[in-house]
């Protein structure tokens, strides 16, 4: 009995997302024989390390019933000004590669700051904020790089950008996995997190506990950009480029690696691990049927079925939730 | 003429969990006659209305409406019917026009197009009805309160109510409004339109009622024609008797040094400053009907809402208060009167709930210590007797009254020195009213300083030091213990809507 209802409970939280993964790896693996490689496996990793490195940001801000939707352009920007920094000849390499992460971490944690802020001062919907920050950054992206593309880093960075360890894992998983562990940790260990959560769940029942509020969702934010700045330079290390028009879109596969992974878009009810499964969903329909033959457009419709279906899939089990506790 | 009651109640019981809202009442009420409904706060009347347009379905006796069985089964039911409610906030659509508004129910159409021709027309003539001459184009935002509630009545009247309740139709209206509203009662009156009025204020009923009912604690007690009866007549029916619970009061306990005191605080928005100061170990109740501004100043001494302006003094020493962080930073906590959607958070256990006023406590270098936590949750569940199996325990999940200790565990964390609690036992049932008094005669005893707001009056006198009564915004009465009069508390809290 109590062991049937542990095993409810792990389904009903992230175990049900973790299963649906299960599902799609063996139902990939049996219909087609390349899917289930190391090789294929190492692609899905690269495949899914920027997407999760900007859903572990995201998942904070939809944990506040709020939502970011500059993230894409955000990283356009930040790639910018790092691959200003990175390829001025004036300065060693190295000095060249620090700056340009604190370039591309510096230029998004800002537009974190200002989404957030205005957002908590003015009280306006984050939707609506970041909305016009999405414009801002790109159109600043545009002017600052001239519309053009900016190339030819550094080698030893470049280097880096294309290494595997143990001959399988990218290095830019790693980056993506170290962010997501201390997105975990933070949210789950420290009073920050637990603010987070609260403050999703009953903002103003933790205002009258005696807490300003404000300056956690204008944290939540900023740690955001922060995300987008790593994600920035991830994104230069795979592709070696940093170009204005790029990450269009970025923002809606960060929601829907979040809201997979059983993030309630009204707040307060989520997980790290959640998000981190639900990338890993999305990363792995994309790779799998496109291997099984798949076009883009197929593709992309079935993606946006699935996320459709999680989330009714996901207001199912909090029904399911609801009736175990009675 | 007709001499059948139009509306007749026999015997309606409505009960919640805990609490009984109406008890085997009997009334009726006559074609044409504006009927006047008065009691406490809790006495029924808001229940009354609710049976009467289908929002509460009755769990005992029978209603009638023009002799038939009338058991409305939604408000849209009880329209069709012809009773209808003039709230007290309106529930009219601010962009619409008013003639939208009025036909919204129905809109006149023509195959599937809305007939805009006579809908204005149509609104032009429910608007005369009411002696309202505007342009039925107009949007309902531009209108005052007094001009949206007559739209409200023009929308009952034209569809033909014969049952028009008003409830405190006259809170937001200037004098003027207020004479103007009558008239048009006088009106509707003599079209043959029966009015169920519920009011606060006594002086005005006279003005326009023909007989009062009054409820106390959910019973009927009397209905007579108003002629009969003085302000003062009304306000002894009024007075409930003790409902026999016991209340913990230790008249040996020594009062210490004044810790709180607050001076001219003035709510936004209010009329009068407000003083008043707690002692240590002292109850202080404060009575009051529902809008006579107690809630507005407790909030306002706590930073929960703006003040506008006052002197709030802890240990003799002035402190601002600008937000609820400033509050509890220099000890104050309120319990608010709202449990579920501002005391507590429903969807996290009770060990987050209990400890969140105080996470310092908790919690090293920005990392919360999960096992200081659960083990000072354990504590508190056990001091304030809050009954679950453990404290990961979802607040949701526990009742009333233990939600209620959950917050009390919440403040008793904090080790605050002034507890505010407004309307700390609404909606808990018996049992767990008298623990709750307990506890807090145990934080007297601690040496705290605690205000009390509450509509139950029994209560106050039951565990109050001392009593402070509002009326319209202004403090009108001050009693000690051994002052404490029903009838007297009364008066006051009806002072300003009497005069």
């Amino acid at each position: 009995m109590i062991k049937s209802k542990k095993f409810i409970n792990f389904i009903l939280q992230e175990g049900g997302i973790g299963l649906v993964l299960l599902i799609l790896i063996a139902v990939f693996s049996i219909a087609a024989p390349r899917f289930a490689t190391v090789t294929n496996f190492s692609n899905i990793m690269q495949q899914i390390s920027i997407n999760t490195a900007i859903s572990v940001g995201m998942t904070y801000v939809i944990l506040l019933g709020g939502i970011d939707l500059s993230v894409g352009s955000s990283l356009a920007l930040a790639t910018i000004l790092a691959g200003k920094a990175i390829t001025n000849p004036n300065l060693p390499v190295g000095v060249a590669i620090a700056s340009a992460c604190l370039a591309a971490v510096g230029i998004s944690m800002l537009a974190g700051l200002f989404n957030g802020f205005v957002s908590v001062r003015w009280k306006i919907h984050s939707f609506i904020v970041t909305l016009g920050m999405l414009n801002m950054a790109r159109g600043a992206a545009l002017q600052i790089s001239g519309s053009r593309t900016i190339f030819a880093f550094p080698a030893v960075f470049n280097r880096f950008g294309t290494m595997t360890f143990f001959s399988v894992i990218p290095s830019i998983f790693i980056i993506a996995f170290v962010l997501m562990v201390i997105g975990h940790i933070i949210l789950r260990y420290t009073v920050f997190g637990r603010m987070i959560y609260a403050i999703g769940n009953n903002e103003e029942a933790v205002r009258l506990s005696g807490h300003n509020t404000g300056i956690y969702k204008i944290s939540a934010f900023v740690f955001c950009g922060f995300t987008v700045g790593v994600a920035a330079i991830m994104y230069m290390l795979r592709l070696n480029i940093a170009s204005p028009i790029l990450g269009v879109g970025f923002e809606l596969n960060a929601i829907a690696a979040t809201v997979i992974g059983g993030t309630s878009m009204s707040g307060g009810k989520g997980s790290m691990i959640g998000t981190f499964l639900g990338a890993c969903i999305i990363g792995v329909l994309n790779n799998g049927l496109l291997i099984i033959g798949l076009d883009d457009n197929a593709r992309q419709m079935v993606t946006g079925f699935i996320i459709v279906f999680a989330v009714v899939l996901d207001t199912y089990r909090e029904k399911l939730a609801k009736t175990q506790k009675e | 003429m007709n001499d059948e009651p139009i509306l007749k109640l026999e015997h309606v019981t409505k009960a919640f969990p805990g609490v009984v809202a109406l008890h085997d009442v009997s009334m009726a009420i006559q074609r044409g006659e504006v009927h006047i409904l008065v009691g406490q706060n809790g006495a029924g009347k808001s229940s009354l209305v609710k049976l009467l347009t289908g929002i509460y379905f009755p769990d005992g006796g029978e209603m009638f409406f023009e002799g038939e069985p009338y058991a409305p089964k939604s408000t849209f039911d009880a329209f069709q019917k012809g009773i209808r409610v003039v709230h007290q906030e309106f529930n009219l659509l601010p962009y619409l026009s008013i003639a939208e508004n009025i036909f919204l129910e129905k809109l006149p159409a023509n195959h599937g197009f809305v007939d805009y021709g006579k809908l204005y027309r149509d609104a032009e003539e429910a608007l005369k009805l009411v002696g309202f001459n505007i342009d039925p184009r107009t949007r309902v935002e531009m209108l005052g309160v007094a001009q949206m509630q007559l739209v409200e009545i023009a929308k009952a009247v034209f569809h033909n109510s014969k049952v028009l309740i008003m409830d405190e139709p006259t809170a937001t209206l200037t004098s003027k409004e207020i004479q103007t509203l009558f008239g048009i009662i006088e009106t509707l009156k003599r079209r043959g339109v029966t009015i169920i009025y519920i009011s606060h204020r006594l002086q005005e009923i006279y003005e326009i009622g023909d007989r009062v009912t009054v409820l106390r604690n959910g019973e009927y007690v009397a209905t007579e024609p108003l002629s009969s009866l003085t302000v003062n007549d009304l306000v002894k029916l009024m007075v409930g008797r003790d409902i026999g619970v016991a209340y913990p009061f230790d008249a040996e306990a020594a009062l210490g040094e004044t810790v709180l005191k607050v001076e001219n605080l003035q709510v936004q928005g209010g009329k009068h400053p407000v003083s008043f100061s707690v002692r240590k170990g002292e109850i202080l109740g404060i009575s009051g009907l529902v809008g006579s501004g107690r809630t507005e100043t407790v909030r306002a001494l706590f930073g929960a809402d703006r003040s506008a302006g006052g002197q709030i003094y802890l240990h003799g020493r002035q402190v601002q208060i600008r937000s609820p962080k400033d509050a509890v930073r220099h000890g104050l906590s309120l319990l608010t009167e709202d449990r579920k959607s501002q005391g507590v958070i429903l969807d996290m256990n009770i060990a987050v709930n209990m400890t969140l006023a105080d996470l310092a406590k908790v919690s090293k270098n920005g990392f919360l210590q999960q096992q200081t936590e659960t083990n000072e949750a354990n504590r508190l569940v056990e001091e304030t007797g809050t009954k679950t199996p453990s404290v990961e325990q979802v607040v949701r999940n526990l009742s009333g009254g233990n939600q209620q200790k959950v917050v009390l565990g919440k403040w008793l964390f904090r080790d605050a020195e002034v507890l505010i609690f407004d309307e700390p036992t609404r909606g808990i049932d018996v049992g767990a009213r008298y623990e709750i008094y307990l506890l807090l005669w145990k934080l007297a005893r601690m040496g705290k300083a605690i205000v009390v707001v509450s509509s139950d009056l029994d209560e106050l006198i039951g565990i109050s030091h001392r009593m402070l009564i509002f009326s319209d915004g202004k403090i009108t009465g001050e009693l000690d213990r051994d002052a404490f009069d029903q009838e007297k508390i009364l008066s006051y809290a009806y002072e300003e809507y009497i005069r």
